[in-house]
């Protein structure tokens, strides 16, 4: 089991699923309409860390987290 | 760096820098100081923060800085920031000047389009995410 955290203006509370791959994250998440306007925008972060490889292979307990568009300062 | 809930206290923490870097023996220390302004009928800005990405991103210009002989330090508030107060400050040392005028420039630069941090604005006490000052970070639409 793995968990996917919503960052930011996401107005979504984390949820667990199955996933052994960042693809099968992905085809999860695009089942859920409310993401849609959402996923082209978003970077992922992986246990804190930035990545950007959908081969990348989770183990349970890991963390994703879905990081919309930023404006610090 | 510093995280802050509210509005910075930009004069403190930047003469609590420069008194840290005393007898560092930097020529030049360059201060950014960003403030909110009245625009749009705001009357303050609010921010999140993811802090664990945020701290790996500024752990990253740190190592870069220190490649060059350079400290960059940054101080940013969370929740509500009221016009003309400061939300963000940053600084850079350097031996010479050269090095901290350009490294401030990217610094700042990298910081508004990868720093994990989101910004809305207060209207009416209603929290209204900045959608069309916001930029998808490096990598964005990996899941799409």
């Amino acid at each position: 089991m793995i968990k996917v955290e919503f960052l930011g203006p996401i107005s979504k509370a984390a949820i667990e699923m199955e996933a052994e791959t960042l693809a099968e994250v992905s085809a999860k998440l695009k089942e859920d309409d409310t993401l849609t306007d959402w996923l082209d925008k978003c970077a992922v972060a992986l246990n804190d860390t930035m990545v950007n490889d959908l081969t990348i292979t989770l183990k349970d307990g890991d963390k994703v987290s879905i990081l919309p568009p930023v404006c610090g300062g | 760096m510093e995280l802050y809930n509210g509005p910075l206290d930009s004069k403190e923490i930047f003469g609590r820098w420069l008194d840290e870097q005393t007898e560092s023996n930097y020529g030049a220390y360059i201060p950014f100081v960003g403030t909110i302004r009245a625009e749009d009928d705001i009357e303050a800005l609010s921010f999140d923060i993811y802090e664990p990405v945020l701290q790996k991103w500024f752990d990253t210009w740190q190592e870069k800085a220190d490649r060059l002989g350079a400290v960059v330090k940054m101080a940013h508030s969370i929740g509500d920031v009221p016009v003309h107060t400061s939300s963000y400050v940053s600084a850079v040392f350097s031996p010479k000047r050269r090095v901290a005028l350009e490294l401030i420039d990217e610094f700042v630069e990298d910081f508004k389009a990868n720093a994990p941090i989101w910004k809305y604005d207060v209207k009416n006490g209603e929290r209204i995410y900045a959608a069309d000052r916001s930029t998808p970070m490096a990598g964005a639409g990996l899941l799409q």
